[in-house]
């Protein structure tokens, strides 16, 4: 079935992943910048990095047919150390024209530092300066609900469209207030933390089918690159029809995914 | 849309499932020795709203049980990860 992959970390994944997921039906894959389960040492490993989203990645995709995207940033969990992110920030012009990058994300917080929350700022700063849509990381777990309000918060002060902002990771607790706030859904599907593929299918019917994605998240922790497909499977099971299906796991990341210009499958 | 009968045909079996291993890991932690810590009260916090969900539904009253609710960023992170249940006495301390 026709899908797209709005966030999966391939820099972590086998190039077999690249593989079942064209089988699987994908078409497109969008990849943002995030912790890679180490903290990089120097700010040259994340100009690497910005390189490996930006031309291996969309290389190894290519492969299997399947267009691969990226978002640019420093993460949270690397933002601690406010002058070691902003000189991270300072290479991000040197990429933000590149054919590939739809963005800035996932910028966020982890565990709602005052650092966390200033290079948060910061970020924001820069995507309103190059005109560039955002996605968002809330934090995991007991984090989540705080982390969740003040970014929402921060994103008011900011004066952002919100329709151009997804914010990830949203589960029962929080899917609410990002809604309700204006702001894209994003619901990541692992298999130990995050949403269930019951509990994706649960929240589309409690809070609505619009301005919603589902994503896999894959990375180089407990993850699963067909997530998505799966819990498509569960909306089955559920006797949703296959119009009301492809809506959300084609549909909507394509419409929110089209504030990008450089977007295009 | 699926009816209740479909529903359970479902997700009976699992949902049966996941309660004899929530019972049983209580056990597990009640058999063994040494020190409780803060999740151990936060996942009885958790049981207690699911009971008791109020005007939530029961699954955005049990992640509101396993969420801190302070709302001021804290002054340095001390660790990257997370816990799953908030350490009230940490942040009380901030
Ligand atoms: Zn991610």
């Amino acid at each position: 079935m026709k899908y797209i992959e709005p966030h999966g970390h391939m820099v972590s994944r086998t190039t077999d992943d690249y593989q079942k997921m064209a089988m699987a039906g994908c078409e497109a894959i969008c990849e943002p910048a995030f912790w890679a389960g180490y903290d990089r040492a120097s700010v040259q490993g994340f100009y690497d990095y910005f390189r490996q989203l930006t031309e291996y990645e969309p290389a190894r995709a290519a492969k299997f047919g399947i267009p691969h995207f990226c978002w640019l940033c420093i993460n949270p969990k690397e933002s601690e150390d406010a002058g070691f992110a902003r000189e991270v920030l300072s290479l991000i012009p040197e990429f933000i024209d590149r054919p590939t990058v739809l963005g800035i994300g996932e910028i966020g917080l982890n565990k709602n530092t005052k650092n966390e929350l200033a290079i948060f700022e910061e970020h924001v700063e820069i995507a309103k300066k190059y005109d560039q849509p955002i996605l968002i990381h809330t934090p995991h777990l007991e984090d989540k609900l705080k982390g969740t309000k003040l970014i929402i918060d921060a994103l008011k002060n900011a004066n952002v469209d919100s329709s151009r902002v997804v914010i990830d990771h949203v589960e029962e607790h929080t899917a609410g207030l990002v809604l309700d706030n204006g702001f894209w859904a994003g619901m990541t599907l692992y298999p130990e933390s995050k949403c269930t593929p019951a509990r994706a299918v649960d929240i589309l019917e409690n809070f609505g089918m619009e301005n919603i994605w589902m994503n896999s998240a894959c990375d180089w922790g407990v993850s699963d690159p067909l997530a998505v497909v799966k819990t498509a499977l569960e909306m089955g099971k559920r006797q949703y029809d296959k119009a009301t299906i492809e809506r959300v796991i084609y549909d909507n990341p394509k419409s929110f995914l089209e504030n990008c210009p450089n977007f295009k499958i | 849309m699926p009816s209740k009968k479909d529903i359970l045909d479902l997700y009976f079996m699992p949902a049966r499932r996941d309660l004899i291993e929530i019972a049983a890991y209580l056990d597990r932690l009640d058999r063994h020795e040494g020190e409780e810590d803060f999740r151990v009260a936060g996942f009885y916090k958790a049981l207690v709203a699911l009971q008791n969900p109020g005007d939530k539904s029961r699954a955005e009253a049990v992640l509101l049980a396993l969420s801190d609710h302070s709302e001021t960023p804290i002054p340095a992170a001390t660790i990257q990860g997370a816990f799953g249940a908030p350490d009230e006495s940490l942040i009380n301390s901030q």
